[in-house]
């Protein structure tokens, strides 16, 4: 970061990127409730800092792995809207051409690599990615994020001794929003916490708060500079809290109200936008911003909800080459 | 045509495909010092080790690290030492690698092997000698290969390292010393294509993989008592060679199938279906299955040899058939 004017740019960069993660995680939850949207859908909102921090250092060609909350990653790395909204919807015009859903959205035309409904499924997949694209002389580096539930699957343990071993180029990511679902994370995870599990596998990391969209971009600037320098892997360990529940229909009722209530007073978009403001951006630029925003997504529904429906018949492609079944009956 | 064993017609297929494209690498556990079989001898010193990885003792990350680098264009052969081993890694195989074309719409196609040595084996007991290659039969999304012969195993081998698809690949274990002809330049063998190890008219033996030997014996065995048997080696279990088995059966009318695996819920079980739905329930005359017995696999010698087929189960159930 250079000078006020660079810095101010950049703060609204990430408060446009954020906007738009909001806009798109409200507009997809009230579609949801109108029954618009089939199936499970897990919401990001309160966790945007993290997504837009870490994707602004990333160049197109760098590859990420999401997550089953991953609406914000696949935002942040550029993935295109209307196909995102249409892959909720079920469409045609879905990037999945409605085979995945909001669990499976990926967008490979700017290194989306794929949501993932397994917990932690991500990882090696990260690493593997990262390997190949080492061995085809790409300098490109792959970004992991995953959810502190992710940690007490055996692949956070795997994958990060794998990619310390063989110095790979991946800056993992985890999520920390303090709940697995519906269990407290402190709960259910033993010893000193996620940058110490980290350290012990090799891997350096780097705790941040993850609402404060500021320190993740600089957190992760100077680890994707790292990373991409020869470093190996690093670690983000970014703090959060998830707004919403576990999934949309979760009110996640067990938490208690005034918990709740002061989550949202430290919640990263009301943060970013008071520093805007103190930083001398007027309140209307902010206004147009998160306007267009909601104006992008609500228009993303609504061509959505009259977008066509995939074709029965596609329900049989892609499955494999050899021995792929084609009858329809 | 030089006579190799069966792992080292493996051996060649690798080095062949690796020689001519460098987006195909071996990633495993100690693959670099030449893999547990040394089927992978000398690749080291040949191609370096950036594209003969030695791994930790980390399946889930050896399964999906593979799956990761064919999504960014690499073609990997993921080893897993021994096929018993991949229980490690059902959920890189299975929810990842299995779905990740069709999940996806078709954004990628992850163009990778898996090579998994499986079978009974040195009496090795229950959590190495298993033959689970049916299951994976079930799974939308795989090719699964199962050769018997060392030229057979060079050729599918080389099928599957070209082909787009993932393809778990089960080198039959116990056979690796089998000698064989194999060609000079390997070609490749399309998948879904049963070999015809013998012909014959009374009734017809399908069967895969490690235990071919023993029927090609007990097929003999029952020439000598007057039966002659044919004997189609699928070779790989999905796609198989429906036309092939169907056209045989339809002819000798007698349909045995045998598999290592255990029979119940085996695929034989989805031969014997096909063909009744296919050629009617009165087409055939009398129908049959051998594996083994849902058992785990025993250590002694003894018990292993109550339980595993071999020639002499196989002319006892084919007489049992012919006696119908």
């Amino acid at each position: 970061m250079t000078g006020g004017g660079d810095n101010r740019a950049r703060l609204l960069a990430l408060y446009g990127t954020m906007c738009r993660i909001r806009a798109f995680e409200e507009t997809a939850l009230a579609a949801h409730k109108a029954g618009e949207i089939p199936g499970p859908l897990h919401v990001s909102i309160g966790q945007e800092a993290v997504a837009a921090g870490t994707c602004l250092n990333l160049r197109r060609d760098d590859r990420i792995t999401s997550n089953h909350r991953g609406h914000g990653h696949a935002i942040a790395k550029g993935a295109g809207i209307q196909g995102m909204m249409e892959e909720l919807f079920g469409r045609a015009g879905g990037h999945c051409r409605g085979k995945g859903g909001s669990m499976h959205i990926a967008d490979f035309s700017v290194g989306m690599l794929g949501a993932n409904g397994v917990v932690a499924g991500g990882i090696p997949i990260a690493v593997g990615a990262a390997q190949g694209l080492r061995l085809l002389g790409s300098d490109a580096i792959v970004a992991c994020f995953f959810g502190d539930g992710a940690i007490n699957r055996g692949p956070f343990l795997e994958g990060l001794n794998w990619a310390a071993l063989y110095t790979l180029p991946v800056l993992f990511v985890c999520e920390d929003n303090g709940v697995a679902a519906f269990t407290r994370a402190e709960s259910v995870t033993a010893g000193p916490g996620i940058a110490a599990r980290a350290e012990a596998l090799g891997v350096p990391a780097t705790s941040v708060d993850g609402n404060d969209a500021a320190a993740v971009d600089q957190a992760a600037a100077r680890l994707v500079a790292e990373i991409r320098g020869g470093a190996g892997p690093r670690l983000l360990h970014a703090r959060t809290y998830r707004l919403m529940g576990h999934t949309s229909t979760d009110p996640a009722a067990w938490r208690d109200a005034a918990e709740v209530a002061a989550a949202h007073e430290e919640e990263p978009l009301a943060r970013l936008r008071a520093r805007l403001l103190e930083e001398g951006v007027p309140d209307k630029a902010l206004g147009a911003l998160e306007g267009d925003a909601q104006a992008e997504m609500q228009e993303a529904r609504a061509r959505a909800l009259a977008a066509p429906w995939p074709d029965p018949a596609i329900a049989w492609d892609d499955v494999q080459d050899a021995g792929a079944v084609t009858e329809t009956a | 045509m030089p006579e190799v064993t069966l792992v080292e017609a493996a051996r060649l297929a690798a080095l062949q495909e690796m020689r001519a494209d460098p987006r195909i690498w071996v990633l495993g556990e100690d693959v670099a010092r030449g893999g547990l079989f040394g089927q992978y001898r000398g690749f080291l010193s040949e191609f370096g080790a950036q594209r003969i990885v030695s791994t930790p003792i980390s399946e889930s990350t050896i399964m999906g690290a593979g799956l990761g680098a064919a999504l960014v264009g690499t073609r990997p052969i993921i080893e897993m030492r021994i096929f018993d081993f991949a229980m490690c890694a059902m959920d890189e195989l299975i929810n990842q690698i299995a779905k990740i074309r069709y999940m996806f719409g078709g954004q990628a196609k992850p163009a990778l092997v898996v090579r998994m040595p499986h079978g009974i084996w040195r009496n090795s007991a229950a959590q190495h000698s298993q033959t689970l290659e049916g299951w994976f039969a079930h799974v939308p999304g795989l090719v699964v290969c199962v050769p018997s012969t060392p030229a057979d195993t060079a050729g599918l081998l080389v099928q599957a390292i070209r082909s787009d698809d993932p393809v778990l690949f089960f080198d039959p274990k116990n056979l690796f010393p089998l000698k064989g002809e194999v060609a000079e330049r390997i070609a490749p063998i399309p998948f879904g294509v049963a070999r015809t190890a013998r012909e014959g008219s009374d009734l017809t033996i399908v069967t895969w993989s490690a235990i071919v030997p023993a029927v090609e014996d007990a097929a003999g065995m029952l020439a000598a008592r007057g039966i002659s048997a044919e004997v189609l080696d699928l070779r790989t279990l999905w796609p198989w060679d429906e036309a092939a088995v169907m056209a045989s059966a339809a002819r000798t009318r007698r349909l045995l199938v045998v598999h290592e695996a255990v029979t119940a819920g085996g695929f034989g079980a989805e031969i014997l279906a096909r063909a009744t739905e296919a050629l009617g329930p009165g087409a055939l005359r009398a129908v049959g299955r051998l594996g083994q017995p849902r058992v785990p696999v025993p250590f002694a010698p003894p018990l292993e040899d109550a339980l595993k087929p071999d020639a002499a189960k196989v002319v006892a159930a084919a007489e049992a058939l012919m006696a119908r």
